[in-house]
Order: structure tokens, then sequence, then C-alpha cells
């Protein structure tokens, strides 16, 4: 009898768990609420670049790094001059400031900005280095 | 992404698609085809500089007559180019500090900044355990703070006591020259001015300052200023017996 009460258990846990993933989609469709970029298109496809810009980050800052590849096609720089609020200049410091925003909703801890500044430069320096006009 | 994950969640996703368009047409068909016709992307500014070549090697010539006991411009410079916070705390990292020498026998005084001496077998890199502290091809010795996990076995190797550990939160960094705790750190001899074909801040602001006493170039280019200076007068390693033939010399030692 106690099996069949567990068995009946773990089958209203798994129809709960179904549910919740068919709902699932009109959360993601919502999406976290972030500034908008200072300039146009971003260097890569916005999909492609949601699911791995970690990766582009990771491969152009051993380029830029070791080699000496300045400025690269996927600098953090990069990032930071178009994403940066156009209120405080930064990325990180509410869940609208875009990095910070989405790696709050997608509940991934964000470690770049233990060193790198979450600051945008003054835009004569930044273009000066190469980095998209805003 | 590794290729084989993408595949596998590029048709893993395909799947998903095929089995919702079968069971929902109208709303899973309409995203399907916003999906298929990506935006081409933009290319990013192109590159300026790199990959850095062993054609070159940058070096630096110290000229201990010009430079002045007390002044402090080439500390100062480096502090600001940098964002370093400047010797305020014990603990604050020193990228290069000026030393004044005494001759006791004679009296005879000199001055001079010593500072990482970018050797070309550098003992901190032999001892580094994680590949962190290496040399550039054009010879300029760096940590990478990606790899570096803050064992300090570098600074320990360092004949020349060249290396500072952060040991307290940073904040301010510029944009160029992140820096945080938990990291070993040194002079990159500006290597954010050299890769666009500028020279070190404290060669920069020594000269500012009417002294001169710091003269950067390529010790491979005969051509070069700083080589002819080498070739006409004396100059010195510092500890040359370790024969670690460091790019900083020094002259009037």
């Amino acid at each position: 009898m106690a099996a069949f009460r567990l068995a009946a258990r773990a089958a209203a846990a798994l129809l709960a768990a179904a549910l919740a993933l068919a709902a699932g989609p009109v959360a993601v469709a919502a999406g976290p609420k972030l500034d908008a970029p200072r300039s146009g298109p971003c260097v890569e496809d916005p999909k492609l670049m949601r699911r791995s810009h970690m990766e582009f980050l990771k491969h152009d800052r051993d380029d830029t790094v070791r080699r000496g590849v300045r400025p690269a096609k996927h600098s953090l720089a990069g990032c930071v001059s178009c994403h940066a609020s156009r209120a405080d200049d930064s990325v990180l410091g509410s869940d609208t400031h875009f990095c910070q925003g989405c790696h709050v909703y997608a509940a991934v801890k964000l470690d770049c900005f233990e060193c790198h500044t979450p600051k945008a430069r003054p835009a004569a320096v930044a273009s000066a280095a190469g980095e998209p006009l805003r | 992404m590794n290729p084989v994950d993408k595949r596998r969640r590029d048709f893993l996703g395909q799947a998903a698609v095929a089995a919702g368009a079968m069971i929902a047409p109208g709303v899973f068909l309409y995203d399907y085809a916003k999906a298929a016709a990506p935006a081409t992307p933009p290319a990013g500014p192109p590159a300026t500089s790199g990959p850095v070549s062993a054609k070159v090697r940058w070096g630096m010539l110290i000229d201990t007559t010009k430079c002045a006991s007390g002044c402090r411009e080439c500390v100062d410079a480096c502090n600001r180019e940098n964002g370093l916070p400047g010797t305020t705390r014990p603990t604050d990292s020193q990228w290069i500090r000026k030393v004044d020498l005494k001759d006791l026998r004679s009296g005879a005084t000199l001055s001079a900044p010593v500072m990482c001496q970018h050797c070309a077998e550098p003992p901190c890199v032999d001892v580094c355990p994680t590949g962190a502290s290496f040399k550039r091809a054009d010879g300029i010795v760096l940590v990478d703070r990606h790899t570096c996990i803050g064992c300090r076995y570098c600074m320990m190797a360092c004949p020349y006591k060249a290396r500072s550990f952060v040991h307290e939160p940073t904040t301010g960094q510029k944009t160029e020259v992140p820096r945080g705790k938990g990291c070993v750190e040194a002079c990159t001899l500006c290597v954010q001015r050299v890769d666009r074909g500028g020279r070190p801040a404290c060669a920069e602001s020594c000269e500012a300052a009417g002294h001169g006493a710091i003269l950067f170039g390529d010790l491979n280019d005969p051509q070069s200023e700083i080589s002819k200076r080498i070739r006409s007068v004396a100059t010195t390693q510092l500890r040359a017996d370790l024969r670690t033939d460091n790019g900083v010399r020094y002259q009037g030692l």
C-alpha cells in the first residue's frame, strides 16, 4: 500500500514538472527588461550572442593577452562601450543594467567585473581605441 | 561551444520544433519562420595591432646620470596610466620604484627606477605552475590573470622584486588594465600603448619632465635609437651573472 502511495506521489510530481515545463516558454518569451544598446547591431547575431558570448570572449581574450591582437572583434570593452547604461555609464548596478540584469535572470554568476571595469570609457578615448562609436 | 554540443543542440531544437509543428501548427510554424531568417551581423572593428612577432624585442635603456634623486615622475605616471592606487597602504602594488644608491667609500650617489626587467629567460615563467606567467613573442613578460591562481611563486623567483600581489579589492580599474584581488601583477611595459605604436608612460613622463633618462625601443633593430646607444656607451643589465638577459639596461651604474 505504501509503495502504491509513493508511486502515486511520484506520478503527481512528474505531472507537475511537465506542466511547469509547458509553462516555461511563456516566461522565456517575456525575458528580463534591459537597457537598450547605444549603437547599431551587435557584432554577431543576437541569438548566437545570447548563447555563446562567453565562448567568443574567452577565445579573443587569449588573442589579446597573449598575442597582442587589439581591438579583438569580441572584446569585453566592446560589450561595455555599447551596452553601458546611459544614466551611469555602467553595465552593473541594477536588474535593468545589461550584464547584471540578464545574469540575474538566468541565475549565472558573473565574475568578469571582479577585475574588468564595468564602466564605459569616454567616447573620444573609446573611438581612438577602435571601439564601436556610440 | 564545442561543435558536437552545438550540433546536438541544433538537432534537439529542430526536433522539438518539428514535434511542436505536428501538435500546434499555427503557433510553432510562425516562430520557426521567424527564427530561420537571422540578420547578417556586422563585422567587428579591424584589428590595428597583432599578432606580435619575435622580430621585435622591446627594451628600455635607463641613463642613471640623467635620473634625478627625489623625482617620482615615472612612478606617478605609471600609477595614473595603469589605475594603481599608489603606495598608500603597505599592501598596495608597486610596478615601478625609485632606488637611491650610495657608494660608502667614495660618497657617490645615484638614483634609478627599477621595474620588471623583461628578461629573455624569465625565472617567473619557469616556475609558474599554471602557465599564467608568460613571455610574449616581442619579449614583454606578462601575467595572464585569467589563469593566475595567486600562488606567488613568481614573486619568490624574481631576482628584482618586480612583482606585486593584489591583496585588497580593487575599484576604478582602467578599461585596458583590468586588475583584481588574488592575482600577481607587474610592469607590463604599458603593453596597451606599445601595441598601438606608443611607448610606456614612464618614458613619456620622464621626457616631459625634462630628464629624458628612460629610452624605449626595439633591441632587435640595429637602426633604432636604443640599439645605437647600447653599441656606443657601456651599459649593464642588473644581476647579469644570473644570465636572464634583461630587456631593461642601465647606463652609469
